[in-house]
């Protein structure tokens, strides 16, 4: 593991980049992770992670395969705790309440009642779309038929799919195309209004064209939620995200605007990922 | 040529290899046309020699001194009756189980132990679940040699393999699907109950049949908890006219069951009695039949409708 002590060196402590500086004049932190260890048993998963995550903004991780960037969007719902022998160090505190994710004080259920996520295979349960999409609000004890039409329909309307299901609500979501279940999954996120939405390679199992829908959408959205999103897909990760944060090894090497991160990377081992050289 | 083999090698090995497939597909084939055959011919067997006692008569007349008179109502009534009573005591406790092995339960040796144990239990010779239950439900519980009695230990027998199809059915549910649930906030028991259990119903309610099926010709067990062979009334039904509509006497009540009724009449001398024994295990081996049937129909159609 050379290459690990290599960028080690490289690692910032807390520092955040100029441009990001700026950006955050502009949009206050949603979240702030500080000193964020994560284990898997004895697996060292995450190192010493410092990010902050600008409020109503899209921040991208990105990074070669095993590098932890799946690992950490994973901690902002708590999806580990759902694994035996997963243990976190440091804190994601989530703003304005100053709530830290991974205490262990906090209910992991809360969490993800206010965090959603996206997964990367569409994930759509064998039920009609009218009920995927008002699952959420039913768990949170609505049951007012108008009022959960009404807000399946604005969850719908968010995620640019009403009008391609809106005359099918009650057939199955097992019967939409693969582009149209992400985005069946994406309002059901959206559904209950997160805080923050997370993605996990949204579109890696997903066409080109419906790659391109899920894009647009998620540059519409950052409108109204944080949105943090794990990509393989560099090309993708200057598309459509604000912030850019390159992980190696299970450490953050660097993050910044995404325009600088794509043009003029400070680090050595950001630039050799985003030119080719490795990944 | 940079090739191992010349093409005329190549030609000549693969020939050889593709006549070994085939030979595997025509051996296959003889082994399970000779299984399905001898079940077949046990089955028109038994079917010629009761043909005379087929009948409305049959199904509808107790047991008798006189072959020709005799019928099998109270049997049928009475294994009916033995697997309802089996049906409602096995599903929700064997479902229960397999639901805390599989959703609930921490990995570790003492789960790993329970688990062997469940297998191990499928392996049990029926009688000991005979003994076991002469000695719970007939004295220590008080239940008597009883349609109760029979029914627990029948759904004893059949746990383990509600337990394990129960598990499997679970197992199927794709862990992506867990995640949405529990990405929206959903507690254990409601992933559970909104989700697991829905899309596995399919798979859960074949394992209850296949184990009814198995139940269904079980003859040691109750044997030795004291089903009687010669019954000329019905136990009291279930359903009456008068309120409270419902009432549980029958499940007090004395009972004999189909094998029983088989095994008691194939040990008589007389021949006419054989060809009621023989009409009877036809009709057991059809209501066996009828419920695999119904098994894979169940299997069939929740697997048109949920397709991951």
């Amino acid at each position: 593991m050379n290459t690990n002590v290599v960028h080690k060196a490289e690692t910032p402590k807390l520092s955040i980049a100029m441009e990001e500086r700026k950006a955050l004049r502009a949009n206050p932190a949603k979240a702030i992770a500080e000193k964020l260890d994560f284990w898997y048993g004895s697996n060292h998963a995450l190192k010493n992670i410092n990010l902050v995550i600008p409020e109503n903004q899209v921040t991208a991780l990105i990074g070669p395969s095993g590098c932890g960037k799946s690992t950490f969007l994973r901690c902002f719902n708590r999806m580990h705790d759902l694994q035996a022998d997963t243990r976190y160090a440091g804190s994601i505190m989530l703003h304005p309440e100053n709530v830290n994710l991974v205490g262990k004080d906090v209910d992991p259920i809360e969490v993800r009642m206010r965090i959603g996520m996206v997964f990367q295979k569409p994930n759509p349960f064998p039920k009609t779309v009218f009920e995927n999409v008002a699952y959420g609000l039913r768990l949170r004890g609505f049951s007012n038929r108008t009022d959960l039409a009404e807000r399946v329909e604005k969850a719908l309307r968010g995620a640019a799919i009403w009008d391609e299901v809106k005359d099918r609500l009650n057939d199955s979501a097992l019967a939409l195309s693969g582009g149209q279940m992400q985005r069946l999954c994406i309002a059901r996120a959206l559904a209950t209004e997160p805080e923050i939405l997370l993605f996990d390679e949204p579109t890696s199992a997903l066409d080109p064209i419906a790659t391109a829908s899920i894009e647009e959408l998620i540059t519409e959205l950052r409108q109204r939620v944080t949105i943090l999103i794990v990509t393989h897909n560099m090309q993708q990760a200057a598309r459509v995200s604000d912030f850019t944060a390159f992980m190696y090894l299970g450490e953050l090497v660097e993050v910044d605007a995404t325009s600088k991160i794509f043009t003029n990377p400070s680090k050595k081992a950001t630039e050799d990922y985003i030119t080719g050289r490795y990944g | 040529m940079s090739a191992v083999l010349t093409i005329e090698e190549l030609r000549s090995g693969l020939a050889w290899r593709k006549n070994l497939d085939k030979a595997f597909v025509v051996v296959g084939l003889l082994i399970l046309m000779s299984c399905l055959g001898l079940l077949a011919l046990l089955f028109l067997d038994l079917v010629r020699d009761g043909a005379s006692r087929f009948g409305w008569d049959f199904l509808t007349q107790f047991p008798s001194r006189k072959a020709e008179r005799a019928g099998i109502l109270s049997a049928w009534v009475g294994t009916s009756m033995i697997m309802l009573v089996t049906a409602l005591v096995a599903l929700p406790v064997g479902v229960a189980a397999a639901i805390y092995l599989e959703e609930y339960a921490p990995k570790n040796w003492f789960t790993g132990v329970i688990e062997i144990n469940v297998t191990n239990l499928a392996g049990v010779p029926s009688i000991v679940y005979g003994l076991l239950a002469l000695g719970l439900f007939v004295y220590k519980f008080g239940f008597g040699q009883s349609v109760l009695s029979a029914g627990l230990t029948l759904a004893l027998l059949i746990l383990p393999i509600i337990i394990v199809g129960t598990r499997e059915a679970l197992r199927a549910v794709p862990k992506a699907i867990r995640e949405a649930a529990y990405g929206l906030g959903a507690t254990r028991w409601e992933v559970t109950k909104d989700h697991v259990l829905p899309y596995s119903t399919g798979g859960i309610l074949t394992g209850l049949i296949l184990g009814l099926s198995r139940a269904i010709g079980e003859t040691a067990p109750i044997i030795t908890i004291g089903a009687l062979s010669f019954i000329a009334f019905l136990p009291n039904s279930p359903i009456s006219g008068t309120f409270p509509f419902v009432n549980f006497e029958w499940l007090k009540s004395e009972f004999t069951a189909m094998p029983i009724q088989i095994f008691n009449w194939v040990s008589r001398p007389d021949q006419a009695f054989q060809q009621n024994a023989a009409a009877a295990a036809a009709i057991l081996l059809g209501m066996t039949l009828a419920m695999n049937a119904i098994a894979i129909w169940i299997r069939y159609r929740f697997r048109k409708k949920i397709n991951w």
